[in-house]
């Protein structure tokens, strides 16, 4: 049951607000960004997305730089709150086209309209875009997609608009376009989230993949779409271990661990030639969730070498090869590498440009430091993190294809 | 606070950025606009509407263009139309004569064409919350739950929950609760779609005897799939049902309080029809009134074996949905129910396993953080489980440091004899991370791991080596761990002094850690060859020392070493005792005494004080205690998980139910009575005056009031949801007490008190004040109880008896705990089934600070009590106990 919504700003500005039980205190809003802004002080640490103050639950995810809060006085179920917050941001995200600070303020009207809507006296309505399009009465205002605010690492994976190319998805599912007619269209995207741990000799330590299908319908008239997942893909890993190597030699087939799917997906002859059947529900939402350890390539090896070059000087050499074939290119690299906290200088020369496939780079540092190391200098610095896009490629091999009947 | 960017609209005056003038402005352009029948007058009045509800969303006082909000509002575009609904919702309250003027057109629209138009009327007619326009709600209301469309029915059912907080007897004398009820078991739109599942069919699935779980067969067998267009119609349907249910639990719960009826209405709602009828249609909800339902159905007791697997069997493919609250909704049901069948249940912690993990990748981090502490919850219940999934645990470089905190602790729970090795190997890795909290946190848990008991040998070794990497902090941490570890394993002291001792104590400023290595200097100072040195040099710099915790260790550390040995100490100890005697923290200053005294007495005496051979610790002292994990796994899907205390650690005392012992239903219950209770506690501010009461008085009152059930005992005439029925009966109930109360003469004098009304404050009808009162409103903390309860001994045990009308009306913990209340006897927690139940009241003397506590059980079938009372003032209990069983007594013959 839920007492109160807000949005807030980065700078704690409300901007939307509004309360569905009036039994919180006054000053609710207030009392949460100072919470969450000087959670711990001392050691610069991120306030949980759930704590209580006074008795009052707070209850937060930030999407695109804003905070998307509600609270509550009673023992609720977080996760229903935290999903709840997540689909509010989407189906705002929907009706807006884009997400952020502008264009909600640009549309607050809209928001409330949508909040009246999505919760009823603290309880939890309808957040699907196309119920709610018959009591919307608003017209969203857009605004300019190009000022995008960057998003970070976890933003870009649950509400993604850097990941989609192209300006095409950021319109407004419900907006009229101006030449009149709708474009009947619908994006799919595999999105794959890669952790692998090398050890310093480049051996794989550990690997995973976080996997969703996306999917974004501005198809008109609910037409059910079939959408065909690779054959022989199968479904649980047998054998004790989830991490046992064994099972994954059989050729190229797609092992998920697990896998969830969205409420519209129709699973009857899944079993039979893997085909989900759904029927797409206005704007964006992920058909399914899954979650491999089989062991696959990694489309980067990355080898970093850190030596001492003085008494406090170190030379840093970061190597990356891109192990995917030659027709694709991986455009936005992102390698970070924290260096020891005595570090004066840092001096590189780098090889810029996208990376193409089969290619190999390097990059040389020159660390200066304040003060002499203590020797274990692999120690103090590192670990070394990549964030990377590819389009075209996945690493899981899953694939799909879609179609209409 | 900024207010909200402006939008578009243009004022014909150059605006104040805020405050009072902006208001006015905005006022006079509302007047303009009011007559205006210009052909852009509506484009006009949105502008304006916009520019007020910006204001308002920023906080700027906008009430005072209620009235001309309301003048504007008599418009025909909808958009227009909900601003100043949402403007009315919330200021109506402060202006309840000038709503009165939104009534007409809000009642005219009620009855509009367009159900769109209808709906929205209705939710705002019911948002305004101002109990003199109650006459005008209960007919729409009334139609409203009959309309044909789904949508102005799903509006109509919180509806009857809005009327319920604003005025109980309304609701209730037009026998809104019933339509509810009906409307929500055969609501036209949401039986679209009928699936009937043929049950009995695939009960193997979940059969005992097969070991692995197959999902197959679900799949397949369920699936009746709506089509699109009926779909969007059960959707709505399915929210039409979903409201009810809210409402009615909602209405119910707080009804229970009240009466009987309620409280048996409530049982119907986890009853098996109800639950089957639900359940067999669980996909026409949306996902969130699914999580409802299942939380319904995790208060439902299967009458057998056969039920538990045809729910289960039902539910099965909610473990794959993508929304995390599903899924973790599915699971309290899976587990709740298998709690009485070992293997079941063991096979449910293998089927979740992988969903609850794909959950925690999948999602946002928030959710992830959720499902992790949920997944903390279970591994603490079966380490086991996800031994072979630590690697799932390893932290990754973006996740927010919440979530970090949480894998960490993953990680310490999974250790074992099979992944010690590969765990602590990891969090080494951590240690050195730029991430100073998390690094500090992995060193911690490494520290945890050996204190487990698995491998010490390595990880004392992988302890050492951060001493070795000269980092202040990751030293202050590790010297912390090595010093609990030395206590648990003596044997290592060895090798750990010969590291310890090369630390210099200059390098570590951090208390902790400075203490730890202190507690080391004096533990082995035989061992270290100059620990005395050492200690003395901190000594000297006694005054820069500003934690009272280093100088007590250092206190205690010089003694030590000055019993091992004596001559090179002995300066350093007079110096630390004439440091400590004029030390102006009070601790340091009383230790610094007691252990002068202690050698002016006798030396070896002091030595055996200071120095008494000491056993290894086996097992360091749990911080929770098992029934508070019972509790918070009772709790399983709600933030109690996540904060890990049970919820009345959390929730006020005001939020809170006093039955929350296995009632899983105060989710809704607990939640229900806030409202209530505050719109209560407002009615009262608003009455105060006719009270005649103090300030202090009236705030204690007020939260008194919103405590729970006893609301009705402070009621003032002019509440109109207080029953009646109740005020009067108190008094009465009161007097029944008495007659057992004079024989304890010697305590008149607390009757004092209550002369000068401080105990009770009820105007109307002071009851005559009996020997023994009690407080009518004591606070007691349940943390502080349960000290109470493991602290005081016990000052008498009886059995006594319940009338029989009492044993049989006792149809659930409530019932009871009310009839105490009005004695003013509090219950702190209760449970059980029947015929069994277990009861812990307090209560305590008036204008006295002593508590009385009881723990009660109760047998329904013998109408027996057991009743084993503490009390902090033992002389008292006697009396007591006869007034707690003439109040036992009495239960049930009201």
């Amino acid at each position: 049951m839920i007492s109160q919504f807000f949005v807030l700003s980065q700078r704690g500005d409300h901007i939307v607000f509004r309360d569905y039980r009036g039994e919180v205190p006054k000053g609710s809003a207030e009392i949460f960004f100072r919470k969450v802004k000087f959670w711990n002080d001392d050691e610069a640490e991120e306030a949980p997305p759930v704590f209580n103050v006074d008795g009052v639950n707070y209850i937060h995810v930030k999407v695109a730089g804003l905070f998307f809060v509600v609270t509550t006085m009673v023992n609720v179920s977080p996760s229903l709150l935290l999903e709840l917050l997540q689909r509010i941001a989407r189906v705002t995200k929907d009706y807006l086209g884009v997400l952020n600070e502008d264009s909600l303020r640009k549309n607050f009207i809209l928001v409330y309209e949508l909040l009246d809507e999505v919760i009823d006296f603290g309880y939890p309505q309808t957040t699907s875009t196309e119920v709610l399009k018959s009591y919307i009465f608003n017209e969203p205002i857009m605004v300019d997609a190009g000022r995008l605010p960057p998003l970070g690492p976890a933003a870009m994976f649950m509400q993604g608009t850097k990941r989609m190319p192209g300006t095409a998805v950021t319109k407004s599912v419900v907006a009229t376009e101006p030449g009149g007619k709708k474009r009947e269209e619908i994006f799919v995207d595999i999105i794959e989230r890669i952790s692998v741990t090398f050890s310093s000799s480049g051996y794989i330590l550990t690997s995973e993949i976080d996997g969703t299908i996306q999917m974004k319908s501005y198809l008109t008239g609910n037409p059910e779409i079939r959408l065909a997942l690779n054959e022989d893909l199968s479904i649980g890993r047998t054998g004790s271990s989830s991490y046992d190597y064994r099972s994954s030699s059989g050729g190229g087939a797609v092992i998920l661990d697990d896998c969830n799917f969205h409420e519209s997906v129709h699973l009857d002859s899944f079993d039979i030639d893997r085909t989900l059947h759904l029927i797409p529900p206005d704007g964006e939402f992920a058909v399914m969730n899954y979650r491999i350890t089989q062991e696959f390539k990694p489309p980067f090896r990355v080898t970093a070498l850190i030596e001492e070059a003085g008494p406090s000087r170190a030379e840093v050499l970061l190597k990356i090869r891109a192990d995917f074939s030659a027709n694709v290119t991986s455009n936005t690299i992102v390698v970070q590498m924290p260096v020891p906290s005595y570090t004066m200088r840092a001096s590189f020369e780098l090889e810029a440009g996208a990376i193409v496939g089969g290619s190999e780079h390097t990059l040389r540092a020159k660390l200066t430091f304040s003060q002499e190391s203590h020797g274990n200098l692999t120690k103090e610095a590192g670990p070394v993190n990549m964030n990377f896009t590819i389009p075209m490629y996945n690493t899981s091999k899953l694939q799909f294809s879609v179609m209409q009947d | 606070m900024a207010p909200t960017a402006p939008t578009a609209a243009k004022s014909a005056s150059p605006s104040q950025p805020s405050g009072k003038s902006e208001v006015a402005d905005l006022k006079q352009q509302l007047r303009q606009l009011a007559g205006s029948r210009a052909p852009d007058a509506d484009d006009q009045r949105r502008d304006v509407f916009k520019r007020v509800i910006s204001c308002m969303t920023a906080g700027i006082d906008v009430s005072a263009a209620f009235g001309e909000m309301v003048l504007c509002s008599a418009t025909s575009d909808v958009v227009l139309k909900k601003m100043c609904y949402l403007y009315v919702g919330v200021h109506a309250r402060n202006h309840p004569d000038l709503a009165l003027l939104t009534i007409n057109f809000l009642q005219r629209d009620c009855h509009d064409q367009d159900p769109t138009i209808r709906g929205l009327a209705l939710r705002s007619l019911c948002s305004l919350r101002v109990p003199n326009l109650v006459e005008y709600l209960v007919s729409p209301l009334a139609t409203g739950l009959k309309d044909p469309s789904a949508y102005v029915r799903m509006i109509a059912a919180v509806g009857a929950a809005k009327l319920y907080h604003i005025s109980a007897t309304a609701c209730l004398d037009a026998d809104l609760p019933a339509a509810l009820k009906a409307l929500m078991l055969s609501d036209p739109d949401a039986q679209i779609i009928v699936l009937t599942i043929p049950f009995n069919y695939h009960r193997k699935v979940y059969d005992i005897c097969s070991a692995d779980l197959k999902l197959e067969l679900v799949f397949g067998l369920l699936v009746c799939w709506p089509t699109a267009g009926s779909l969007f119609k059960s959707v709505i349907g399915g929210q039409v049902v979903a409201n009810c249910m809210h409402a009615l639990q909602e209405i119910w719960t707080l009804e229970a309080a009240k009466s009987e009826e309620a409280a048996r209405e409530i049982e119907t709602l986890y009853s098996k029809p109800v639950v089957f009828y639900l359940l067999n249609r669980i996909k026409e909800f949306s996902e969130w009134a699914q999580c409802l339902v299942l939380e319904l159905v995790s208060n439902f007791l299967p009458s057998d074996n056969n039920e538990i697997f045809d729910i289960m069997n039902l539910l099965e493919d909610r473990l794959q949905h993508a929304n995390g609250a599903v899924v973790l909704a599915t699971i309290k049901v899976f587990l709740h129910l298998t709690m009485s069948m070992t293997d079941v249940h063991q096979q449910v912690y293998e089927r979740i396993k992988a969903p609850l993990l794909t959950l925690v990748g999948a999602g946002s981090p928030e959710q992830s953080y959720s499902v992790l502490c949920h997944l903390h919850l279970l591994v603490m219940r079966a380490p086991m489980l996800f031994s072979s999934d630590y690697k799932s645990f390893y932290c990754q470089f973006s996740d927010p440091s919440y979530v970090k905190k949480l894998k960490l602790e993953m990680l310490t729970a999974i250790a074992n004899e099979s992944n010690t090795y590969e765990i602590v190997t990891e969090l080494c890795e951590y240690a050195g991370n730029v991430d100073v909290p998390i690094a500090r946190e992995s060193i911690r848990a490494v520290g945890k791991i050996a204190l487990q008991q698995y491998d010490v040998n390595a990880i004392v070794d992988r302890l050492l080596q951060f001493l070795e990497m000269d980092k202040e902090y990751v030293t202050a941490e590790t010297l912390v761990l090595v010093k609990d570890l030395l206590r648990k394993y003596p044997q290592w002291s060895h090798d750990c002094i010969a590291v310890v001792g090369n630390i210099s104590s200059k390098n570590i400023q951090e208390p902790k850690g400075k203490a730890a290595l202190i507690w080391m200097l004096g533990e082995y100072s035989q061992d270290m060859h100059d620990a005395p040195y050492i200690l003395e040099s901190l000594v000297e710099n006694w005054e820069e020392e500003h934690s009272p915790e280093v100088r007590l260790h250092l206190l205690t550390a010089v003694m030590k070493c000055f019993f091992k040995r004596p001559p090179e100490t002995q300066m350093a100890l007079g110096a630390t005792l004439t440091a400590g005697l004029s030390d102006t923290h009070q601790d340091v200053h009383d230790r610094a005494l007691f252990y002068y005294r202690l050698l002016q007495y006798d030396p070896a005496v002091a030595e055996r004080v200071v120095n008494p051979p000491k056993q290894a610790v086996s097992v360091f002292a749990d911080t929770q205690s098992s029934e508070i994990k019972d509790r918070i796994f009772d709790e399983f899907n709600s933030l109690s998980v996540v904060y890990q205390k049970p919820s009345y650690m959390f929730t006020d005392k005001e939020h809170r139910g006093p039955f929350e012992y296995s009632e899983d239903l105060t989710n809704l219950a607990v939640g229900a009575e806030t409202t209530e209770n505050t719109i209560s506690a407002q009615r009262y501010q608003e009455s105060d005056n006719d009270l005649l009461l103090s300030t202090s008085d009236k705030e204690d009152n007020a939260t008194a009031t919103s405590n729970g059930s006893s609301a009705s005992t402070y009621n003032a005439p002019s509440d109109l949801s207080g029953p009646s029925l109740l005020s009067s009966q108190i008094p009465s109930e009161t007097s029944l007490i008495n007659p057992g109360a004079p024989t304890y003469s010697s305590q008149s004098n607390f009757s004092l008190d209550d002369l000068l009304g401080l105990g009770v404050p009820q105007a109307s009808a002071p009851p005559p004040a009996p020997a023994l009162t009690l407080n009518s409103k004591p606070v007691l903390d349940p943390g502080t109880f349960q000290k109470k309860w493991g602290q005081l001994a016990l000052s008498l045990s009886q059995e006594c008896s319940l009338s029989p009308q009492g044993a049989a009306s006792l149809m659930n913990p409530q019932s009871l705990i009310r009839h105490m209340q009005n004695n003013y006897i509090q219950c702190i927690a209760s449970g059980g089934q029947p015929p069994n139940y277990k009861f812990f009241f307090y209560a305590q003397k008036d204008g006295a600070t002593a508590f009385f506590l009881v723990e009660c059980i109760v047998n329904t079938a013998s109408a027996k009590a057991q009743i084993k009372v503490k009390a902090d003032d033992g002389t008292a209990a006697e009396a007591f106990s006869t007034l707690f069983q003439s109040a036992l007594s009495k239960f049930g013959l009201s």
